[in-house]
């Protein structure tokens, strides 16, 4: 037993180097380059969302109320962040803003000239762009019935966004919002490019010290997959818990 | 500003690249979504799971990793087959082939489900009566499908396309010359980073508010016969 347990490895092994196309021991050795890396990835996903949600929420009623002045500019913010690619908002201010000397010189400078920062501020704003368009849609589409309702019970206009209007939206923004959280996670691979090393990162990483095609890529792959996975299942879950009232009766 | 100005041929040169690979990318696309909503809406159990696969896998994982996937491994994986099967000798795919190829087989995922959706969305009974009208198939599919097929896939094949456009800008990754790549290099060259991605989000917008325009008009065309309320 003793014997055969060492061989057992070494046989899977030598399979493993030589006769499968995909060098999965290798891969295995290195897991938490890979862990590592999937929490960047979580990390980065996490904390913009968070921020860029929380940024959208007044946002989205600037642009659903259409206060003077703040809808254009936020309009406009809106536009430039969903009609240019990620890469480039993500280049522009990591690469670009070092040109600019008052940034050299000022203590931002601390902020960006750190890839982690800098990709943290672009995929906040870059999410931030998406949300508001989402949570204005779900904001607009609230039946007025429910807001002259609250109006004839006397709510004041805080009272009403508090109690009415964003349970309402936030509940019918889910669907929406679940598929954006998805496109985060996918468009976060960009950060790879940046030298930050999450998921991808990592395969990339380990490709480029083994000079391999596939490896690397796949275990990013499967990585991402099963993410994406699990955060379609957590959606689901909450989604039945948020949307209880709308689910047909059951007889 | 001067210095970008200066480098404006090279820029312009990107930017036409970046329109060759998304316009070829799209038709591929297309063409990949028509075969893959045939196969999810046909009664063959392969056809059915090959395109469902088709569409999970690829709509699961980000467009870089497959993209560089793809590339590095679809070039390994070629040039094994070449080496195995003698048939060809080292291949090297140039940039542009492989972009169109893998956002054209990755966007034909996205169009799969254009397609599947706008298909569903034709009343039954348009086709019922075509098919009464004595239409075959062939017939049936170019009077009464197509037409309103396009109807119904074109606000979401408009999405797709706009997604697609900004995708295009991650084949700078594999090394493509196209906007990014260009502005990236001359950015570099000039210590003007910042001018020169300025100016490519600019291009972007453009070419955003541009297919918009487009998407806007052959909508109109298209819904020709529809009546509004």
């Amino acid at each position: 037993m003793g014997e055969r347990g060492p061989s057992l490895f070494q046989a899977i092994r030598d399979f493993s180097e030589s006769a499968s196309p995909i060098d999965f021991i290798l891969i295995a050795q290195h897991w938490n380059m890979f862990l590592t890396g999937t929490g960047y990835t979580l990390f980065l996903v996490t904390a913009s969302l968070v921020a860029g949600g929380v940024l959208s929420l007044p946002l989205s009623v600037a642009r659903a109320y259409r206060t003077p002045v703040l809808n254009q500019i936020v309009f406009a913010f809106v536009y430039l962040f969903r009609g240019t690619p990620l890469l480039v908002q993500l280049y522009l201010i990591y690469y670009g803003l070092g040109q600019l000397e008052a940034v050299r010189e000022s203590f931002l400078w601390l902020v960006l000239r750190e890839p982690l920062w800098c990709t943290l501020i672009c995929f906040s704003l870059n999410t931030a762009a998406y949300t508001t368009e989402i949570f204005r849609g779900a904001i607009e589409a609230i039946p007025y019935g429910e807001i002259e309702a609250a109006k004839a019970c006397g709510m004041s206009g805080w009272l009403r966004a508090r109690r009415i209007v964003l349970p309402i939206a936030l509940r019918r923004a889910l669907p929406a919002y679940s598929n954006e959280i998805i496109f985060m996670v996918h468009g976060s691979v960009v950060a790879s490019t940046v030298t930050i090393v999450d998921i991808l990162g990592a395969g990339r990483v380990l490709n480029a010290k083994y000079y391999l095609a596939y490896e690397g890529f796949i275990a990013a792959a499967v990585l991402y997959m099963l993410l994406v996975f699990f955060i379609t299942r957590g959606f689901k879950l909450w989604e039945k818990h948020w949307h209880t009232h709308l689910r047909p009766r059951e007889a | 500003m001067d210095v970008v100005i200066a480098y404006m041929p090279m820029i312009l040169k990107g930017t036409w690249i970046t329109i060759a690979v998304s316009v070829c990318s799209v038709l591929l696309a297309v063409f990949l979504g028509l075969i893959g909503a045939w196969g999810k809406l046909s009664r063959s159990k392969v056809a059915n799971s090959t395109a469902g696969a088709y569409t999970t896998l690829i709509r699961g994982v980000p467009d870089l990793v497959l993209m560089l996937l793809l590339f590095y491994g679809g070039q390994q994986m070629l040039n094994n087959l070449g080496d195995a099967t003698g048939w060809w000798d080292y291949l090297e795919i140039n940039h542009f082939t492989a972009g169109v190829f893998t956002i054209g087989f990755i966007y034909g995922a996205y169009m799969t489900e254009t397609f599947r959706g706008a298909y569903l969305a034709i009343p039954r009974g348009q086709i019922e009566a075509g098919i009464a009208y004595g239409m075959g198939a062939h017939l049936l599919f170019i009077r009464v499908i197509w037409p309103q097929l396009i109807r119904y896939a074109l606000p979401s094949f408009g999405n797709n396309w706009l997604v697609l456009l900004k995708t295009t800008a991650l084949v700078s990754v594999l090394g493509l010359h196209e906007l990014v790549w260009e502005s990236f290099t001359a950015g570099r060259a000039t210590r003007q980073l910042f001018s020169f991605f300025f100016v490519t989000m600019m291009i972007y917008l453009m070419l955003t508010a541009v297919s918009d325009v487009g998407l806007r008009w052959l909508n109109r065309k298209y819904s020709a016969g529809v009546r509004r309320a």
